[in-house]
């Protein structure tokens, strides 16, 4: 079922179309996440989910009712901000209990909703401490205790592992996704970062210039890029592409082998001149050239290969993707 | 050693900037306040050179005198009720002022005109505009049919006289005043509220709360510091002055009226020549702004600052 159903929304600031027709329908308890660059408009349509903005055109739907006009409160919506925006004068506890004193809820309840979520996200000792006094990895636990505890039917989320720095962001990333999967709430979540979409995503929708560009799970938007945006954008390094029979020919780095190591008996082949090798102890880049056109390989680093050299290499036919050369479309073969 | 290099030196620098200041503190400040206090306790007068301390005889009689503590009173009344409205009016200003609206620069300057002219002149113009007989506000009451008329909201007469009423004179002093401060008062509070996160602001929309709860339990309470510095100079430059109030009443009407402690002391010590009660009069500021001050700046400190 359906919880949440964008029907051709659009937004306009002004000249500029920050969203331009966007379709997308999220499944109960899914995690979907909204991929793109800056400025592609992901968070602008989450802002247009939270009630934040409203659309200049057509319609959202939550569990079945149209909520254009509905006042973001009783959208039955939470969000988790980028900074989190906790209440600096406030302390953790009332942080968290804020939702539910504007609902006018006794006392005792709130206690008993604020210890639930705060239990549920391990901060049960941090309840009266001032936000100012809490790290970064836990204030963020306290934006997402205050979003919860309401019980929202979606919760939003605007990047939020962006302000922990990197050791801390991996683990809180781990914890995200089992949490989500142990609540089961209905999570949209915009971030500029491939790793974390293909890590948390059920789904993932990659925009671009306001248009969603291709939407699936991780591995289909990885293996099966809808167009040239798509396939560059995700995965690092981005995917190989080079012109040919009029076609675009797109392969990623780590499936570009020495001709002699891949098992196809006819692999698409092609002469690699390789110009730098960058050992990156689990794996090796080398950059390099076919004709004039620059192009990554992803090599094991135990392969001998000397910068300078050229070398036959080859994809397994199975693994190349082709796309239009004008529009950039992918042509399935 | 040169001069250059001398100047290169923190311990000879800085003594010389901090100079001028620490000069003009001590000359025009200092000084002064020294003066008033032995002042107060002396016999001394305009016209006379003898000097005698008298102790605390001059006190007692202006504590006694019924026009010092009709100023006294006058004063509280148009310092608290000119810096609530000051405040009240300047946060609504604010609010509209950090939104997005077309000609928002023309609305920004009319409002911050005020604070460009001379006070002195401003309440010449506003003299004026409350004429007792030219007024052109009584004129323009008289073309609406609110004044002038048997059964007028403002009665039958033809001028409203301003000045000539008490209470009417009390609210123009203090409307003069609120319409001079609003400008500074107002660019603080629009600093203030452009220091609030945007995305409290919509988490507190997310959690559900109006406008009101937003105003009452988030902006206001972030807003404190910001306030606190408001009221401490909006109090201060209300109590200790006295040019709207000599400019438009001169104190009056009958019986001192709109008399306030500046004005008084002025009226006693310069006018009247009695430089010592003036000077008492005077330094009955000084515990109340400095306790006033010391009270805002402990709990500003307090206040969480974002």
């Amino acid at each position: 079922m359906a919880i949440v159903e964008l029907k051709g929304i659009s937004k306009s600031f002004g000249q500029v179309r920050a969203v331009d027709g966007v379709d997308v329908e999220i499944k109960d308890g899914e995690f979907l996440v909204l991929l793109g660059p800056s400025g592609s408009g992901k968070t602008t349509l989450m802002r247009l989910c939270a009630g934040l903005e409203r659309p200049t055109g057509g319609s959202i739907v939550i569990d079945g009712s149209v909520v254009n006009d509905v006042p973001p409160r009783e959208r039955g919506i939470a969000m988790v901000f980028q900074s989190y925006a906790l209440y600096p004068h406030k302390t953790v506890f009332r942080n968290i209990a804020f939702p539910l004193t504007v609902e006018g809820m006794d006392k005792a309840e709130i206690r008993k909703k604020v210890e639930w979520a705060a239990g549920l996200l391990g901060i049960g000792h941090l309840l009266d401490r001032m936000p100012s006094q809490v790290s970064g990895g836990e204030k963020q636990r306290v934006a997402i205790a205050r979003a919860l505890v309401r019980r929202p039917k979606v919760l939003l989320m605007d990047e939020p592992l962006s302000n922990l720095d990197a050791k801390v962001r991996h683990s809180a990333r781990d914890e995200l996704k089992k949490f989500q999967r142990e609540i089961g709430v209905t999570t949209i979540y915009v971030t500029h970062d491939q790793a974390e979409a293909m890590g948390l995503g059920d789904r993932i929708a990659v925009m671009h210039e306001g248009k969603v560009r291709q939407i699936g799970t991780p591995d289909d938007i990885y293996h099966y890029p809808a167009d040239t945006f798509v396939a560059g954008f995700v995965g690092t390094p981005p995917m190989n592409f080079i012109e040919k029979d009029g076609l675009l020919t797109g392969f990623r780095p780590e499936l570009f082998h020495p001709a002699e190591l891949i098992s196809d008996q006819d692999p698409v082949r092609f002469r690699f001149r390789i110009e730098r090798v960058e050992n990156l102890g689990a794996y090796s880049l080398a950059y390099g050239t076919i004709g004039s056109v620059k192009v990554i390989a992803n090599l094991s680093p135990r392969l001998r290969i000397r910068e300078g050299e050229e070398r036959d290499f080859g994809v397994s036919r199975q693994d190349v993707r082709y796309f239009d050369k004008q529009t950039g479309a992918g042509i399935r073969r | 050693m040169n001069v250059r290099r001398l100047l290169d030196r923190e311990s000879v620098l800085a003594p010389l900037l901090l100079l001028p200041v620490v000069l003009y503190v001590v000359l025009f400040i200092g000084f002064p306040f020294v003066m008033s206090f032995v002042y107060s306790i002396s016999n001394v007068t305009v016209g006379n050179p003898d000097f005698r301390v008298t102790g605390l005889g001059n006190f007692r009689e202006i504590l006694a005198d019924k026009v010092f503590q009709k100023s006294l009173l006058n004063t509280f009344i148009f310092t608290f009720v000119s810096v609530g409205l000051v405040l009240v009016f300047a946060h609504a200003l604010a609010e509209i002022l950090i939104r997005d609206f077309r000609g928002k620069w023309l609305v920004r300057f009319l409002i911050m005109l005020p604070w460009t002219a001379p006070i002195a002149l401003g309440s010449i113009g506003f003299l004026w505009f409350l004429d007792s007989l030219f007024s052109p506000l009584d004129w323009l009451l008289r073309a609406v049919g609110l004044l002038g008329k048997p059964g007028a909201l403002f009665g039958p007469m033809s001028n409203l006289y301003w000045f000539g009423r008490p209470d009417l004179a009390m609210a123009a002093v203090i409307g003069v005043h609120v319409w001079r401060l609003l400008p500074l008062a107002t660019v603080i509070l629009i600093a203030g509220l452009n220091s609030i996160p945007k995305e409290i602001t919509e988490a507190a929309q997310m959690d559900g709360a109006g406008y009101f709860r937003r105003l009452f339990q988030i902006n206001l309470p972030l807003l404190f510091p910001v306030i606190g510095v408001s009221i401490l100079f909006a109090t201060f430059f209300t109590f200790t002055d006295m040019t709207v109030v000599w400019v438009l009443t001169k104190g009056g009407p009958p019986p001192h009226s709109t008399q306030v402690l500046a004005s008084l002391a002025f009226l006693k010590g310069i006018q009247g020549g009695d430089l010592a009660q003036g000077a008492a009069v005077a330094l009955f500021f000084f515990p109340v702004l400095a306790g006033i001050a010391a009270i805002v700046l402990r709990l500003v400190k307090k206040a969480v600052v974002i």
